[in-house]
């Protein structure tokens, strides 16, 4: 099996970095340090593995739990036809992560909208702005603490 | 706050804002451009003007009624997103899905992804100029939605594919119909080609223009038609096979330029595609086992409850008709035997305790649907490229988080990209020929 194999390689290159792997339902899942996600990325990128798109990019409230965000990204390479999970834990302290903008473009808007739904930072994006909420909206919606019918005050008409 | 481009802008260029409420921005979106005469030096795309909040709203509900909010997605290819989000929990809860019911939803899948290219273009071509294409293709989708409506009974929002199967049976007379659908969409087809594939005006407004490389559209993300437009092969249907696609045979298009052209031949080419797999799949299809299920004929309800107190009623109850096609005869062949993930029959609810039972253990709150602690990822291949729910349960009977892959979320965020350089004028082609859908981009 080459994604057995990748994995090994992953956990040679990056020697404790990879905190679990499982397969639950099929899915090839790896658990990561999250000061190691650019490196790992760009590895499984790289021509030998071919990892070339970034299927999906997205967040996970934990709340009540420590560290209490995950991050979740779903890669695909079109050549071996196989997805790939990576997985990694944010504090709430602490909550910014390295951007993968360098690496595919698709990464920004979904960073911005992560940012955006869960106030994640990512260091080195080059826009960080709200995608869609407006301006002046406060909070973070799909946290678990905000609640599902808050209403916020309407805000001024643009000249 | 001014936004990124109103501090960029030079100050001899003219800001031109574009939308949200416009006719050639199919949804409700924004575009800013920067320009220089008719040039377009800058530009920003503004999304958002239609969330709705569905992520959020999912975490409220459960498996089951969360459902009809799956509708609204794509709102062009209802069926396709219905049968993403139900595939997904079936794979989270590993429910086999009867032979029968497969083909149902491979033929849904299919009517509904010809009824999305068709307005694509439709809107595309009428931006153009070419009114008379609209009208025809606007023609054909009105045959295929004569289909979708007999059976689900309603035309956009379906909610028909349910976690375990399909609500109803296929309407008796579903042939006959899916006869005529076919055969008028394959003539405005063959019109289309004509008024459209080599007429200058058309050409000049789409050949080269908002080139696409097939680098630079994997680093976007992009998938479906977009993708396969700049000669990439890749397709969910063949790709990761699901249901029986992989029993049937049929071509991936491919383009050769990834221009606004190619995205617009790939889409005619794949409705070709499509209307041979609903062909292959209505031959295929097993013959209903059940009596046909039109207006049921039966005894009158309220006898039967009465006799139900006395033995169990095994005759047909006469139901309403909003239940044609799901009496108890058919329920076999069109969704699983499980009987923790359905809805038991009408007739055993109002007529056995076991019915009454199993209806409330369905709905009750913290019942029903309660897929084991984990999370998965599947997708189906939508109208515009791969449809994919991420879920992650907590064992309870709603969904702890719910994130959807919208494929037009990808497309769109390589507009500015496309036009930067252009024209005014090439803006219209260009948005047209993406398939912009608000409900699944900004969701």
């Amino acid at each position: 099996m080459e994604e057995k194999k990748v994995i090994e390689l992953l956990k040679k290159k990056f020697l404790g970095k990879i905190k679990d792997v499982s397969a639950p339902l099929g899915d090839e899942t790896i658990v990561i340090e999250s000061d190691s996600l650019l490196a790992v990325c760009s590895f499984l990128k790289s021509r030998t593995y071919d990892y070339n798109m970034l299927l999906d990019l997205t967040c996970v409230d934990y709340i009540g739990e420590e560290p209490r965000f995950e991050m979740v990204y779903h890669l695909f390479s079109i050549p071996k036809n196989h997805r790939f999970r990576i997985k990694t834990r944010l504090s709430e302290k602490d909550l910014s992560i390295d951007s993968l903008t360098s690496l595919w473009k698709n990464a920004n808007w979904l960073e911005r909208e992560v940012y955006d739904m869960f106030g994640v930072n990512f260091k080195g994006h080059p826009e960080l702005t709200r995608l869609f909420m407006y301006d002046g909206f406060e909070g973070h919606p799909l946290r678990k603490d905000y609640p599902l019918r808050k209403r916020q005050p309407r805000i001024p008409l643009k000249e | 706050m001014p936004t990124r481009i109103q501090k960029e802008a030079r100050k001899d260029t003219l800001l031109l804002n574009m939308g949200p409420s416009h006719p050639a921005m199919h949804g409700t979106i924004r575009l800013m451009v920067e320009l220089d005469g008719e040039k377009i030096l800058n530009s920003e795309v503004e999304v958002g003007y239609l969330h709705r909040g569905f992520e959020k709203i999912c975490e409220d509900r459960t498996y089951f009624n969360l459902l009809p909010y799956t509708d609204r997605l794509n709102y062009v290819s209802p069926l396709i997103n219905n049968l993403g989000y139900v595939m997904t929990i079936e794979k989270m809860l590993g429910i086999e899905v009867p032979e029968k019911a497969q083909y149902i939803r491979v033929i849904m899948s299919e009517l509904s992804r010809i009824s999305d290219h068709l307005t694509c273009l439709a809107a595309m071509a009428m931006e153009c100029g070419a009114f008379t294409v609209f009208l025809y293709k606007v023609k054909a989708r009105e045959f295929i939605w004569d289909v979708i409506e007999e059976t689900t009974g309603a035309r956009m929002t379906t909610s028909y594919i349910r976690i375990g199967g399909v609500r109803a049976d296929i309407h008796p007379s579903w042939k006959d119909s899916l006869q005529k659908a076919v055969v008028e969409t394959r003539k405005v087809l063959k019109d289309v080609d004509g008024l459209l594939s080599k007429n200058k005006i058309f050409l000049n407004r789409t050949r080269d223009i908002a080139v696409m490389t097939p680098e630079e559209a994997i680093s976007y993300g992009w998938t479906g038609p977009c993708l396969r437009s700049t000669g990439v092969y890749y397709d969910v249907r063949k790709a990761h096979p699901y249901l029986v696609y992989d029993k049937l045979d049929w071509e991936v298009p491919l383009g050769e330029r990834g221009d606004n052209f190619d995205r617009y031949y790939v889409r005619m080419k794949e409705m070709e595609q499509s209307l041979c797999i609903i062909e292959q799949a209505a031959k295929k299809m097993p013959k209903s086992k059940g009596p046909p299920s039109l207006m049921a004929e039966g005894i009158e309800p309220a006898r039967a409850i009465k006799s139900s107190r006395k033995k169990r009623v095994e005759e047909r109850i006469k139901l309403s008709p909003n239940l044609e096609g799901s009496e108890r005869a058919v329920y076999k062949e069109i969704l699983t035997d499980d009987k923790r993930y359905i809805i038991p029959p009408k007739e055993s609810t109002y007529t056995s305790i076991e019915g009454i039972i199993n209806h409330f253990k369905f709905f009750m709150k913290g019942h029903g649907i309660r897929p084991p602690k984990g999370e998965v990822y599947f997708s189906v291949e939508g109208g515009n490229g791969e449809l994919g729910f991420y879920v992650v349960s907590d064992g309870t009977d709603k969904p702890y988080r719910l994130h959807l892959r919208g494929p037009c979320f990808h497309i769109v965020s390589a507009m500015e990209s496309l036009i930067q350089g252009r024209y005014v004028a090439d803006v219209i082609p260009t948005f047209g020929s993406f398939n912009m859908i608000g409900g699944e981009l900004d969701r």
